[in-house]
């Protein structure tokens, strides 16, 4: 049975003849407000294009979503093609320029790639772009042939009459079907009768990713381009007082330094003349207010706001007087550091600006955000404000900003030629957007024998809702606590509260946000929760879940397959975590033994709930590397501020999980027609959770603050009860 | 000038002495695959082969090159037919995809000296390339199957 859509009330699709012959499937996302107000407004109809079909039978789509490793380049055609019935072999994409028209309309119409928000934000528009150019092309057959068009059916690109044994090419139909009207409801498939979607197929962008072909944003060639290094002031917030140029310029291939507002540009022939001009450069910084500013402060004022109440996020029962009531109660203080995202792709961008055209290349999550600082940079106008988009050698939330575009432009008005900003290791290690500090005061209070009664989370954390727009008007920022917030247990009284402070640090969306500390702190807690009630950490979750037989199902199934309860080799021992983030349930299961602190992870199941899947084993390969993203954090990462700068340089003191330390993951997904979840973010949140579990029942000591150090392993340096 | 040979073809290029092979081969030579990720040998992105030895090009001077023969992913196989590069597609190895051209050439110096590597011989070897997406246990899994092979 299919489901029957009402096409103007969601997408506003609009079907036209394209120049030079071809059907377009265009359309304006419902942000954009009504389509024919709009093109009333531009005086001529411009819409924005998903799918096109040519008079040659090609099939191109275009993406607005940007590949980073996470399928889009292959599910959003997938959406395409399953409705459509094409030859999935014939789809060809394109990328998207920077246009208010291709906006995803989960992020209020800007083009983003982030959030987990790809398939949630297209996949209705673009199985409803297939759907009814199918829909009109089965109308222009049967016109055609004079028959019922409940007569004629679609084969891989074909309409087909059986009755009479005629068939039509997409091709040879587009013309007709161009010039008639836009049906205004259309059938999308019900997942059952699925047969491009739910496949495994090849991811599209692999074959040019094993050859040196794939081209990153730092692969970029102009036209006599230079290249440029930017020196920046170490200390947040500071700027170039003054510079000397002199020594910089004595290098070999130096053209030119220049001021910009980002710090001082110095631009040569090639990347080494620029980095060596770079390091020859002396500036004198204004270090501003920040230059005193160390880790250790920041930590003492978080930990005085957590004394007092935070904003209220949640509150069920009367945790308060619950708490007062008990025979028992305890506390436990989380912590979490700023990490940063350490992309492999180092930040980089191109820019060329001429007096009336500034053309941007870029490697970014966000065409909307690079447009706006190309703007503010050049002082031309959006429709004189070119994207060009390249693949992410990495995104994770880092290539949202757009400080990158902003070096480029700037450098590349100053010097009149067009420029490639290359950033070093260290300065994309030292000037990040970092996932900010975070400290938690958890509190349980519990019955006579262990059993919770009351739960209360306090979080203080920089505020991206306040950074990014602005705080809702109960002060809570619900991207901080997600996973905390929705805390699936039946426990009677939970109250969950947020402070919002800022010491100044830059400060960011990093993989999973918000989850991926609550994933750690509250699964964490849950689990010594668990402990104290005497009861296993698996069957002390499945008990309380009354009231979510998906996470239930999800529990059971990575207990299931991780053989949780089994017998395990000597030394080893199993951590469950369970969590609901990006519109997807996660669960999962790490194994792990310790030896004189050092932590070996044997192994990590993972089971998810995503509702139905596009590409199976694109969700695999998400949870496999999300997995790896968020131990690698737990086990290592941490950026630390002295005296206003970040401490950490490069890999060596900003360690990830190398090919030795890295478990196997295993996932099973869990079979589901709930609409599509997010699957890019929820296993890096709740990897630590697992871990810490793991590693408390391998050797009896809970963790609390990140990252796992081998001291806290060793003695009693973990006990705070 | 200095000459070297980068796949089988020879270049005279005009750079300074102490200029990484790596730049020369990316924005002299103009052969993109061969990444920049961290300038300090401590991530691999930048692998290539000198006489089939695996070789970090970010900290590896010009100058010291000679006439070592230089093999970049380009020059891995003409038509992207390498074993590795089958198997690589076949288990759906890269995700954002740059760190790939190291950990291949890694590979493929791996699998020169060690047709049948074992998990251990490939943590020594690809235990210098860092991938940030996560894609370990698909290329221990490409690994496996292009020794197969």
């Amino acid at each position: 049975m299919a489901t029957t859509t009402t096409l103007d009330r969601r997408a506003f699709l609009k079907v036209s003849a394209a120049a030079g012959g071809g059907l377009i499937v265009s359309g304006y996302l419902p942000w954009a407000g009504d389509a024919d107000t709009v093109v009333e407004a531009a005086g001529v109809f411009e819409p924005n294009v998903w799918v096109k079909i040519g008079a040659d039978d090609s099939v191109t789509m275009t993406l607005t979503m940007l590949e980073m490793g996470q399928g889009v380049m292959t599910s959003m055609p997938m959406l395409v093609a399953e409705e459509l019935d094409i030859d999935w072999n014939k789809i060809k994409t394109e990328w998207a320029p920077a246009d208010a028209k291709y906006g995803n309309p989960n992020f209020g119409g800007q083009q983003l790639t982030a959030g987990s928000n790809s398939v949630r934000g297209m996949w209705k528009t673009l199985r409803e772009s297939g759907a009814t150019a199918r829909a009109m092309l089965m109308t222009a057959a049967a016109q055609t042939w004079s028959v019922a068009e409940n007569t004629v059916s679609t084969e891989k690109g074909d309409v087909v009459h059986k009755a009479s044994g005629r068939r039509l090419k997409y091709g040879a139909l587009v013309d007709k079907a161009a010039a008639l009207p836009v049906p205004k409801t259309v059938a999308l498939k019900n997942p059952k009768e699925f047969k491009v979607l739910g496949q495994s197929l090849p991811r599209l962008d692999i074959p040019e990713k094993v050859n040196g072909k794939a081209e990153f944003g730092l692969d970029v060639k102009r036209p006599g381009m230079l290249i440029a290094r930017v020196v920046r002031c170490p200390v947040f917030g500071g700027k170039a007082a003054s510079f000397n140029a002199d020594k910089a310029k004595a290098v070999a291939g130096v053209r030119h330094v220049v001021a910009i507002s980002t710090g001082v540009s110095v631009v040569a022939d090639n990347y080494w003349a620029a980095a060596k001009g770079a390091q020859a450069l002396e500036v004198k910084w204004d270090e501003g207010t920040l230059a005193t500013l160390n880790s250790a402060e920041i930590t003492k004022r978080y930990a005085q706001l957590a004394e007092q109440p935070g904003k209220v996020a949640r509150n069920d029962g009367d945790a308060t007087a619950a708490f007062k009531a008990a025979a028992k109660s305890f506390d436990r203080v989380f912590e979490t550091p700023f990490l940063a995202h350490a992309t492999m792709e180092p930040m980089n961008c191109t820019a060329d600006v001429q007096a009336d055209r500034c053309d941007v290349w870029v490697p970014t999550q966000g065409q909307t955000a690079s447009q706006q600082a190309a703007m503010a940079a050049s002082g031309l106008p959006a429709n004189k404000v070119h994207i060009f988009t390249t693949y992410l050698g990495g995104g994770f939330g880092r290539r949202g900003e757009a400080d990158f575009v902003t070096d480029a432009v700037e450098t590349s008005k100053a010097v009149g030629k067009p420029v490639k900003v290359v950033w070093t290791r260290e300065d994309d290690m030292q000037h990040d957007f970092y996932r900010p500090v975070t400290y938690v005061r958890m509190s349980a209070a519990v019955d006579a024998s262990g059993k919770p009664l009351a739960y209360q989370l306090r979080m203080v954390q920089q505020s991206l809702m306040k950074r990014i727009g602005g705080l809702p008007p109960n002060g809570v920022d619900f991207i901080s606590v997600d996973g905390a917030a929705n805390l699936p247990y039946d426990i009677p009284n939970i109250r969950i509260e947020y402070t919002e402070t800022d010491p100044g640090i830059p400060f960011g969306f990093w993989r999973s946000v918000g989850a991926s500390v609550t994933g750690f702190v509250v699964e964490g807690f849950n689990d010594e929760l668990a402990a104290v009630a005497g009861e296993d950490p698996f069957e002390f979750r499945r008990k309380r879940l009354s009231k979510h037989p998906r996470h239930k199902a999800v529990l059971e199934l990575v207990a299931e397959k991780s053989g949780w309860g089994k017998p395990l080799p000597p030394g080893h021992a199993r951590g469950i975590a369970l969590m609901e983030c990006f519109g997807s349930i996660v669960g999962q299961v790490a194994e792990v033994s310790v030896t004189n602190g050092a932590v070996k992870i044997h192994k990590m199941w993972c089971a998810v709930d995503t509702g139905w899947v596009i590409n199976p084993d694109t969700i695999k390969a998400q949870m496999e590397g999300g997995t790896l993203y968020g131990l690698s954090a737990a086990l290592n990462g941490e950026i630390t501020i002295q005296n206003g700068r970040v401490v950490q340089r490069h890999f060596n003191d900003y360690k990830v999980l190398r090919m030795n330390e890295a478990p196997e993951v295993e996932t099973h997904i869990v079979p589901s027609a709930e609409e599509p979840g997010g699957i890019g973010e929820p296993s890096t949140a709740l990897a630590a959770g697992a871990l810490v579990n793991a590693i408390a029942a391998a050797t009896g000591k809970r963790i609390y603050k990140l990252p796992i150090r081998a001291e806290q392993l060793r003695g009693n340096a973990t006990a705070r009860a | 000038m200095i000459a070297l040979t980068v796949n089988g073809k020879r270049y005279d290029v005009d750079v300074s002495a102490d200029m990484p092979l790596l730049w020369v081969i990316r924005d002299t030579i103009g052969l993109t695959g061969t990444k920049f990720g961290c300038g300090l040998s401590q991530c691999g992105a930048c692998t290539v082969h000198l006489d089939g030895q695996p070789t970090r090009s970010c900290v590896t001077t010009i100058s010291s090159v000679g006439a070592k023969k230089v093999t970049t992913i380009e020059g891995l196989s003409p038509t992207t037919s390498h074993a590795l590069q089958v198997a690589w597609i076949a288990e759906q190895v890269p995700q954002c995809g740059y760190c790939q051209s190291g950990q291949l050439m890694s590979a493929a110096a791996l699998l020169t000296k060690t047709p049948k590597p074992s998990d251990s011989d490939i943590d020594a070897a690809l235990s210098g390339n860092i991938c940030r997406c996560g894609t370990y246990q698909r290329i221990r899994r490409a690994i496996h199957r292009a020794a197969r092979t």
